[in-house]
Formats: C-alpha cells, structure tokens, sequence
C-alpha cells in the first residue's frame, strides 16, 4: 500500500514537472530556443509570489493576479530587449546569454532574499487528504495542481492548434522568413511566445512555493527536471511532456521509497535509461 | 616565368612571439625561486583555468560540443585521487596521470548517452550527468558522504619531504599540464584532424559532404578532454586537500567561470583563454569582495559580451589587426613569380 | 496615364559581399503584368526577394505607391500590399491547407478574397482543406501558395517561378487561370523559367542577365533574336 502511495504521489508531481517543462517545450518549439534560466525564472516566480502574497497579505493563489502580469511583461522584454538578438544559426549565443541571465539572477535573489529558504503558506488546503479505500491516502493539494496541470496544458494545445495566434506560432516555427512574408513580425510572435512560457513559469512557481520550501539556488534542479521530463516524453507533444513528467515523479518516488538519499538520482537515472534505449523520446513529433 | 606560391602558417608576429612564449615559459618555471608562496598558488590556480578554459574552448569553439558539466571531470578526477592513494596506497605522482586514463575510458559512456542530444539539451545533458556524478559520490560513505574527506597528512608527505618542495612539485606539474594542454590544443587544430575541426565549425553540413566523419572527430575531441580534465580535477584537489561533493562537481567554479573566461578572451581562439583568464582574474582579484554583485556583473559583462562582441576580446583585435599569435591560418606566399 | 504601382530605381543588391544585382530599374503600371525572364543565377527571384523585404544588403531605391520601402522589414511590406508567392510553395508543413490559407489573411487587409472566394477559384483546396499542406501534390501546393497571397488582398502580387517542378498540363491550368486572379486593379511580376509562358502571360517583359538589365520592351512586340541574344549575353 504504502507503494501505491508513493506512486500515485510520483504520478501527482509529474504534473508540476509537466508544467515546468511545458514552458521550455513552447519556447524550443517556437523559436529554437533552449532557456537555461527557466528554472530561475521559475524560482524568481516564487518569490514575487512570496513578496506580494505576504506583504499584501494575501493568499499565495491570488498573488498570481499580480505575479502571471508581471513575469509575462517581464518575458516579453526579455525575449525582444536581449534574446530575440541572440536567435540565428548560431547555438552558443542564446546558450551563453541564458546562463548569464541564470547567474544573475540567482545572485539577484540571493542579493535580495538571502540564502534561507522560503515556503509560502497557503492554510488547510496544504494538508487536507482524501482518504480512498485501501487504506490510501491523497493529498487535495497534490490532486489540485494535478488536474490544473492538465487543463492549463489543454488550454496551450488549444492555443496552438484552434487559435490564429498558434497557427502564427506553428507558421514562425515553420519558417520564418515566409511567415514574415505574411505579415508576422518575427519580434513581436517571439516576444509573445515568451510571455505565454512566462504565465506557465508563473503558474508553476507558485504551485512549487506552496508545496515545498525553495531558495534562490534552486533554480537548475528545476530547469533539469523541466528538461528531463521534455526529453522522456519526446520533443514537440505537449501530452507527451505531461507523461514524461509522470515517469520522472514516479521514478524519483520509487528511488526515495529505497533510499531516500535516492530520490533524485533515480529520476536522472530514468531519463537517462530512456536516453539510451528511446533517444528521441516516448511519444516525439518534432526533432532537435 | 610561372608564379609559384608555397603555403606557410607562421608570421613574423608569430615567430616573435613563440620566442616570447619560451622565454615566459622558463621563467615562470623559476617562480618557486622567485614568488612568495601566496604568488605560487595564485598561479597554479591562474595556470589551472587556463586549462580548463583551453580544453572548453576546444571543445565548444571547435567542436560545437557546448557542455555545462565539465565538472563531473573535475570532481571525477579529484575523487579518483584519493581513492587511488588512501585505498590503493599510490603515490600521489602517479596517480595523478592515472586518473586521466580513468576519466577518458567513463567518457565513452557517457558520450553513448548524451552524443543523442544536439546543441543546447546536449548542454543540459552534461549538466545532468555532473549532477548523477555528483549525487553518486555523496553516497559514498567511505570517501566522506555528503561532507566529504581530506587528503591524509601521510600522503601529503609522500610527494616531498618539506613543504617547500610540495609546492613547487605541484606547481611545477600544473605548469606543465597547462603548458602541455595549451600546445596540444594549438597542434591539433593546426593537424589534418585539426583542419576538419575548423570545418566542421563552420559548416557541419558542407564538411560531411567531404567525407569528414563528423561523430569520431568529435568524440575523439570529447575523450581527450575529458580526460585531460579528470587531470585538472586531480591536481586541483590534491592543492586543496579536502574534497567534498558540492566542492568537487561545483558549476559555478568548474563551468560557469571557465564559460566567462573562453568568452570573455575569445571564443574559438588559442589565445583567448590566456587573455579571459587574465581579465577573470584582474576582475576578481579587484571585485570579488563584493560577492553576488560580483557574480551578477560577470554576468552582465558576459551577456554584453556575446550581443555586442560575440569574438571576445581577442576576436577583436585580432580582427582589427589581423594577427594571430599562435597561427592557424595558412597562406599562400609567392616564392617565384611576378 | 496609369498610376505607376511599383518602381525600383538603380537597384543594387548584396548577399554579403557578393552583388547580385546592379543598377537594375524596373516598373510596374497598376493593372500590368510583367515578367522577368533570365537564366539560373541572373537575379530574378533576388529582385523579388529585395522588393519583399528579404534581403538585407540594398542600395538606392523601391517605390511602392510613391513612398520608399527600401528599409522596411518583410512584414512590414507584407502589410502595405505586397504578397509574394515564393518559388518552391514554401507552404506552412505544420499547417493545414485551410491554416494556410487563414494566414495568408493575417494582414487584415480588406478586399474580395476570402476562404470562401479562393476554394471557388480552387475548388480542389476546398476538398482538401484540413489535410497538411505537404501532403497536397505540386500543383496543389501551387494553387494553395497563390491563394494564401491572395488571402492578403493585396496591391501587388510576385509570382516567383510558379512553374518550377510541376507537370505541363499543371502549369497551363495555373497561366489559364492567373487572369482571374489578377483582377479588380492588382498589378503582378511574374518571374518565369520558360520564356514563352512569360511572353504570353505578360504585357512587359524585362530579360535579365548576371544582374543587370539586358533587355525591356512590350512582350509582343520582342523578336525571339532580341530575347536569346539578352538571356544569353551573346
């Protein structure tokens, strides 16, 4: 039983491990690009999150009224202020940049909050549990951000697919020099795709700060979650990121149930595993 | 009369500085005579990123191969060391050549694994296999766990019997490393395998068509510098005398300041490593008191770098000057004819 | 007197420190067609490419109503109401047929075609039109690259070497077609491989050769002589 649990716990995380990896999936499937501070935006997200929630009193859930603006304003700079100058056929510049913008800003956070770790406290919901039969026992918090995992990546397939501004995204990715051609300012889709990776990284910043305790460090472990879970789903499926985020959590479950020096070792040694025998991924659509 | 042209690769600037070189070489191989002690391990530290930033340089500016995880090599070989002579009993001396084999033959694979990625998620494929390195050494109990060992005094003393000569052995070997690497670097890139490198730099596509069989050029490349680095690890730890995981397989020391450096002096150079490590260094010798704003100004410095002067320092002036110090290039020179 | 629609003065073009193009000036009336004719490497699909805004590297000028566009971005052109169809189709692989077509009209320019006026010049689109577009065959994906340009409204039209891979019958269906399209005051440069397609279709012909201008006059009117000895530098 107590198996079970861990693994339904596995199969809840994933969905946050989805999320991280949605926004990454997005960017690399707009535009090539592979943002090694998405783990610290993630984190910086948080800590807006942590700011605004506790000096305006407010609950961690509703600082994403003021949190998903701000990272979306913020990615949209971003992307056309600095990135969008590093796009070409080149890989080193957006890399290097990236990991400069990874360097800054943790030591910004760690300038501004210091080292201690963080945890946002949202009351009951965090420790109130349905209890099923046989003895097993989920979490609402977990199950909550589970189901919310999976219609927020609903909702970016819906975007992709059903909308005039997916279809613009899928043409730029296609070929930018003919999407141009169709009145598709390359800068401004860019810019766009950014900030919608933004609202992701906001969304799942929050959900991390009220499910565990985070610092400004904290960063690349979620960046690699984020890539491990794209990687073992496959390049280009959404879906496929969301199962791959499922395999990693259970994974990294398992291990702990072992060991628990174990857990996140055993979640590398997955992806890892699914490298070797399965290099383009589960469920691939698109190449890298 | 025919014109007839012969290919030559050196200048008059490069043939002076060589000698320049040579002379520089002998006298920092006369410092222990010379510096203070705190000069001599600022030096080996200087000498150690050299190499370090010469072997990622190799690797990304030639090979295209950007890695973030270096650092599983370093802390591997830093690791490998004091396994060697706590559990084995080697003299340090000798063991440290060893633990460059080792680190070559776990190249392979883990360049199996993560040759499946391409361009960026390859970087990021490092970076895990530094973490599975890392998180795996921190479970080994008997090499300290999570908080690591020191080297024992008994094996300390073994490389030399007084301090003195300790350190000028080390650094000795550090300087020839440094030395060596440097010039290993320089003549692949000037050999036949060199020239396909270059190729393959600049057009992966063109370059296949010639027949340049591009994954062995690469893991050729990928083998010998990981290697080459398990060494560095080897050398950095045994100046240290502690080791632990966080210090060992550490990214910022181990990755993200050797990225500045390559950057910074001019990335897919020889001689940018040398001016990098000497703008770190002048940098952190001045600025690093200031802790994370320090950090957050490496940043910035290395952003503006690679938007504005994608070349880096070198880059620059070689192109304002068109020279190059350790020549690559080869030109054609008349040596008959109108 | 015909408004003069499009106009490019000395036109020099570069891909690096390559020129491509040299001192080329062309116009267009509205309601022309014209063509431009030269051998592989002569410059014509760069001249399209300069007036689409695709070529970084110009010196001197492109007119479009009057006003420059020489430092305009691609999309920005797209906007005024110039469309190209690029050689190759170059459809939108992740796109549906329909999709493509949807976002030919991303401009938001008003004007008679829509979905619904280009499945009736093609009805075959409209059969196909949730297939993905790479899985049309040549023609089709000609016939659904012309109607994504369409789809803009626009003033002026490039067709960049629309004959290029398909079967003869195919390309005589497009040319019989292609004065339907040009209708209600749209002007077009067509560029074109086969030189009788071009001399029938326009009413204009420009002969390029390695850049530069070697021959210009009323499509009609050349002599055969005139156009091998301009296409051919002989």
């Amino acid at each position: 039983m107590d198996w079970v649990n861990s693994i339904i716990q596995g199969i809840l995380v994933g969905g946050l491990y989805a999320l991280f990896a949605a926004g990454l999936s997005l960017i690399f499937g707009v535009m090539r690009l592979v943002n090694i501070a998405h783990g610290d935006l993630i984190i910086l997200s948080a800590f807006l999150g942590l700011t605004v929630s506790t000096s305006l009193n407010l609950n961690p859930f509703l600082s994403l009224i003021i949190v998903i603006p701000a990272m979306a304003i913020l990615g949209y700079l971003l992307q056309r202020g600095i990135l969008n100058k590093t796009l070409g056929n080149d890989i080193l510049p957006p890399l290097l940049v990236t990991f400069g913008l990874s360097v800054i800003i943790q030591n910004s956070l760690l300038e501004l909050y210091t080292a201690d770790p963080q945890k946002m406290n949202a009351g009951n919901i965090e420790v109130a549990s349905l209890s099923l039969p046989g003895g097993l026992n989920i979490g609402w918090y977990p199950l909550i951000m589970f189901i919310i995992s999976i219609i927020i990546i609903g909702i970016l397939q819906f975007i992709f697919y059903k909308t005039s501004l997916g279809r613009a995204f899928r043409a730029t990715s296609d070929d930018q020099e003919i999407a141009q051609l169709m009145g598709l300012s390359k800068n401004h889709i860019f810019g766009l795709a950014m900030a919608m990776s933004m609202v992701v990284v906001a969304i799942a910043g929050i959900f991390l700060g009220v499910r565990t305790s985070f610092d400004p460090a904290a960063g690349p472990g979620r960046l690699i979650f984020g890539f491990e879970a794209v990687i073992i789903g496959g390049l280009g499926n959404l879906w496929g990121t969301l199962i791959g985020g499922i395999i990693l959590g259970v994974s990294q479950n398992i291990g702990a149930k072992i060991n628990p020096g174990w857990q996140i070792l055993a979640g590398h040694i997955a992806f890892l595993l699914v490298l070797a025998v399965r290099p383009k991924g589960l469920f691939h659509r698109m190449d890298g | 009369m025919k014109t007839e042209y012969t290919v030559v690769q050196s200048s008059n600037i490069s043939k002076f500085s060589s000698v320049v070189a040579l002379l520089m070489v002998i006298f920092l191989f006369l410092a222990p005579w010379w510096a203070g002690r705190a000069d001599i391990r600022l030096m080996s530290e200087i000498f150690l990123y050299l190499s370090l930033a010469s072997l990622w340089n190799l690797l990304a500016g030639y090979c295209g191969l950007v890695s973030v995880g270096q650092q599983a090599f370093v802390g591997f070989g830093g690791y490998l060391l004091f396994a060697f002579t706590i559990f084995l009993g080697l003299n340090p001396l000798i063991a440290i050549p060893i633990t460059g084999i080792f680190g070559a033959f776990i190249s392979l694979p883990i360049a199996f694994l993560i040759f499946r990625l391409r361009g960026a998620y390859f970087a990021i494929g490092t970076w895990v296999v530094a973490e599975v390195f890392r998180l795996s050494f921190a479970q080994i109990q008997s090499l300290g766990g999570g908080s690591g060992s020191s080297l024992p005094v008994a094996i300390v003393k073994s490389i030399a019997s007084s301090k003195a000569m300790r350190e000028s052995l080390i650094y000795w070997m550090i300087l020839a490393l440094t030395v060596f690497i440097v010039l290993s670097v320089y003549f692949i890139l000037r050999s036949r395998k060199g020239i396909a490198l270059i190729a393959i730099r600049d057009n992966e596509l063109a370059s296949e068509s010639l027949g340049i069989n591009i994954t062995k050029s690469k893991l050729f490349v990928y083998i010998i510098t990981s290697g080459l680095t398990t060494v560095i690890g080897a050398l950095i730890f045994l100046q240290k005398l502690r080791i632990s995981p966080d210090a060992a397989f550490n990214v910022n020391d181990w990755t993200a300041f050797v990225i500045f450096i390559v950057v910074i002096g001019g990335i897919g150079t020889i001689e940018g490593p040398i001016i990098g490590v000497i703008v770190f260094f002048a940098l952190r010798e001045t600025l690093a008191d200031l802790g994370s704003i320090y950090l957050i100004m490496l940043g910035c410095v290395a952003i503006f770098v690679m938007i504005r002067a994608p070349k880096g320092i070198w880059g620059y002036i070689s192109k304002t000057f068109n020279i190059e110090l350790f020549p690559l290039s080869r030109k054609l020179k008349k040596i008959k004819g109108e | 007197m015909p408004k003069k629609v499009l106009e490019t003065k000395n036109l020099n073009a570069f891909y690096g420190d390559f020129q491509a193009l040299f001192d080329v000036s062309i116009d267009l009336f509205e309601g022309e067609i014209i063509s431009i004719i030269g051998a592989n490497g002569a410059g014509k699909s760069t001249f399209m490419r300069s007036v689409a805004g695709l070529i970084d590297k110009i010196d001197n000028d492109i007119n479009f109503n009057g006003s420059s566009i020489k430092n305009l971005r691609a999309d920005e052109i797209a906007q005024k109401g110039i469309a190209m169809v690029p050689e190759g189709r170059k459809l939108f692989p992740s796109l549906s047929v329909e999709e493509n077509l949807l976002i030919g009209s991303q401009t938001k320019r008003s004007g008679p075609w829509k979905l619904s006026s280009v499945y009736e010049l093609f009805p075959d689109l409209c059969d196909k039109k949730n297939i993905p577009s790479n899985l049309l065959s040549g023609g089709q994906q000609q016939m659904a690259a012309i109607g994504r340009a369409l789809m803009s409204n626009p003033e002026v039209i490039l067709f960049d070497e629309i004959s290029l891979g398909l079967a003869p019958i195919i390309i005589k269906n497009i040319y019989q077609n292609l004065p339907l399209v040009i209708q209600d005051g749209m002007s077009a440069v067509v560029v074109e491989q086969d030189i009788n397609k071009a001399i029938e279709i326009s009413d204009r012909v420009y002969c390029l050769q390695e850049g530069r201008i070697a021959l210009t006059g009323e499509s009609k009117k050349l002599t055969r002589e005139e156009i091998s000895k301009a296409y051919f530098g002989i």
